[in-house]
């Protein structure tokens, strides 16, 4: 890993490592900890140098944490904002200035937030949003529900989204790696259905917390770092985006394209890193495939050993880890053979049931069932999907639920 | 920042437009003694304003940008409106993100660079609208306040959103007629500076820009207080003469109209904040 001889330290005097080391190579021990702390102990190795923070559950203990990580010297600038409006311009002021950031939110307070993102996107920012998805008001809800995500998928940030804890630490850590590749530099939201994750315990394999990603290095952004250190240069000397003119609508168009396209480019770093954008799990030969997402997918794989194990049919689970980029050829290829595929899901309007349909349209004549669904805090016992799988093949249905 | 960067490749020069060369031979960085007195031989680092003929707000952001004490390593949050239009002409690094979110943006800014320059001084500066910062981002604006960020914020109070095309704002003065005000404004002009002093400015000031020189010692002051001290306030009358139907020539006199009425100068400051200004006016700074 490390070609040179001369070892790095960051400012909180841990060793600097790459990516790969940290990711894939540095021994790591077991832990038992909840999402929200996995959250500090991602953040703790990845050189951060801000975090702005608003309390709204189910993030409130992970950006606690982040401030106690403040206190200790690995983060440089933390505070309370205003609002998640407030919130999630400081930390682009802060990302402008030329800082790898990371903030949380959850539910409404990224709705609150909402005209922030893509004016992140658009600014280019490699901001980091862990969001711990909880859904969204009216009625007043603060259950595991993971609505916004639809939300955002349209902001031009890139959406990745773990099913782990595990998966989580992994992720924030390879999030800022390929948020930051200068064909890349768009902001990354790291998506864990709240309380599921954020609240629960389970085993996670930490590297040590004395190494470090490399520091977040602005000049290499593809747009200058607003700090004064780099020419001002008047790169506006006819603003076009002041004017109604065709190269103003030009200029936005393009600009809108190249966005969406720097998403595109990170295809390629986001699958070396996260070891693929899909993971396949169950019968190879499963004609009953579910299409999933995060806790979604963590129960779809359990009613998969049951439907395997105890019922005889043959299903398995093909497990999308990034939504932007979606992972379009990689999902064509993996349900080749299917007879039927189900998208269960945590969220009364079916965005990813959409989002397949939309992948998958034109390439493969399989049909696609948006189910089970269940939203506000309601709960997918694997048993419920196994007895909605059961009454579609029309079989009987021995678990009760 | 490094003086250098200014300095434009001799290979390239010849293709440079004019107002960068002047940049790098009539621009007045480096010099904290800089102000509004050079503007007849110098560039204020501002070309070709977009905005109409004979605003105020032109002449307010020349006299702004010639009295900067450290434009070298000055950065200015701006929002939307008028004086969005204005930023790309600029010579300094500005931001225009969203409109109300400046003194969020700055907040961050400056914090960061504070981290990431310890040993420099990062002057951030905020430059927006009465819409902007009154109205739709007066959250952003009171809590930046409140959280004692060391910023300067200035407001182009021009009574009016004016750049789409002439609603009533928080502003204007009651009884007003604008649009989306059809009868009338119903309710009193918001006492800012007030609010900025309640809400913990360290120094505030409320005046029009139809005296340079007065515009330049308020500027200063200003920065270097949020500079060593927190938050400052500066509030500006920069009418509008389209939107009350006054001629080009006619700013001028709009405003030494109400420096004797609404907009007489009015200057507030701390202990702490006197006691910067009386070092640098020892300093002879201000």
């Amino acid at each position: 890993m490390q070609k040179t001889e001369q070892v790095q330290y960051n400012r909180a005097g841990q060793r600097v490592v790459s990516p790969e080391y940290m990711l894939f190579e540095a021994p790591r021990t077991k832990h038992f900890m909840t999402g929200s702390e996995v959250v500090k102990e991602a953040v703790k190795r990845s050189s951060v140098d801000a975090s702005v923070s608003y309390p709204i559950t189910p993030q409130s203990e992970a950006a606690h944490m982040i401030g106690e990580l403040w206190v200790e010297g690995y983060v440089g600038v933390y505070f309370r904002g205003e609002s998640e409006f407030g919130v999630m311009s400081e930390i682009a002021g802060c990302a402008m200035a030329g800082a790898r950031t990371i903030t949380t939110t959850s539910g409404p307070g990224t709705l609150r937030a909402m005209e922030n993102f893509p004016m992140w996107a658009g600014s280019r920012l490699p901001i980091q949003l862990v969001l711990m998805a909880r859904g969204i008001n009216s009625p007043l809800s603060i259950q595991p529900d993971n609505l916004e995500v639809s939300f955002l998928l349209d902001t031009g940030c890139m959406i990745w989204h773990a099913e782990t804890a595990q998966e989580l630490f992994d992720m924030i850590i390879a999030g800022f790696v390929v948020a930051e590749q200068p064909d890349v530099h768009v902001p990354i939201v790291t998506v864990v259905d709240g309380f599921f994750i954020s609240h629960t315990r389970e085993a996670v394999m930490l590297p040590p917390d004395d190494i470090a990603l490399p520091p977040y290095n602005p000049y290499k952004a593809p747009m200058p770092p607003i700090d004064m250190e780099m020419s001002p240069g008047r790169f506006l000397r006819d603003p076009y985006v002041m004017k109604s003119n065709y190269i103003s609508y030009a200029t936005h168009a393009s600009w809108q394209f190249e966005v969406r396209a720097a998403i595109e480019r990170s295809r390629p770093y986001a699958k070396h890193l996260l070891r693929g954008l899909i993971e396949e799990f169950g019968d190879p030969e499963g004609d009953l495939v579910f299409v999933a997402s995060g806790t979604a997918a963590a129960q779809a794989k359990e009613a998969t050993q049951i439907l395997i194990h105890e019922e005889g049919v043959k299903a398995r689970v093909v497990r999308l880890k990034t939504l932007r980029p979606f992972p379009t050829q990689e999902l064509i290829q993996a349900v080749q053979g299917a007879k039927y595929i189900f998208v269960p899901e945590f969220n009364v309007v079916g965005w990813l049931e959409r989002e397949v349909r939309r992948a998958l349209y034109g390439h493969v004549d399989i049909p696609v069932i948006g189910s089970p669904r269940v939203a506000g805090g309601m709960t997918m016992p694997p048993e419920f999907i196994v007895k909605e799988i059961l009454q579609f093949l029309g079989k009987e249905v021995k678990h009760v639920v | 920042m490094s003086f250098r960067i200014f300095k434009i490749n001799e290979d390239l020069k010849e293709f440079m437009p004019p107002e960068i060369i002047d940049l790098e031979e009539k621009a007045t960085w480096g010099n904290p003694k800089r102000g509004v007195m050079d503007l007849p031989y110098s560039k204020e680092l501002l070309e070709e304003h977009s905005l109409c003929a004979g605003c105020p707000e032109s002449a307010a952001f020349r006299y702004i940008l010639a009295s900067l004490p450290n434009p070298e390593d000055t950065i200015i949050v701006n929002s939307t409106g008028c004086t969005s239009l204005v930023f790309p002409h600029i010579a300094l690094h500005t931001v225009h993100s969203l409109f109300g979110n400046q003194n969020a943006i700055a907040s961050g800014i400056k914090r960061t660079l504070e981290w990431r320059f310890p040993d420099k001084v990062k002057d951030v500066i905020v430059l927006a609208g009465d819409g902007a910062i009154v109205d739709i981002g007066l959250d952003c604006t009171l809590q930046s306040f409140f959280r004692q960020e060391k910023i300067t914020t200035i407001c182009f109070d021009n009574e009016v959103y004016a750049n789409t095309g002439g609603q009533e704002s928080g502003m204007t003065v009651k009884g007003h007629v604008f649009k989306m005000a059809p009868k009338g404004k119903q309710w009193d002009k918001v006492p800012m500076w007030q609010i900025a002093i309640d809400s913990g400015c360290h120094y505030v000031a409320r005046l029009t820009v139809s005296s340079p020189k007065r515009v330049e010692q308020v500027i200063k002051k200003a920065i270097y207080v949020a500079r060593e001290v927190g938050p400052t306030y500066v509030h500006l009358y920069t009418p509008c003469i389209l939107e009350i139907g006054l001629n080009s020539d006619d700013g001028l006199e709009e405003m030494r109209r109400t420096d004797k009425e609404r907009f007489k100068f009015f200057e507030y400051m701390t202990d702490a904040a006197k006691e910067v200004i009386q070092k640098k006016k020892e300093e002879g700074l201000i």
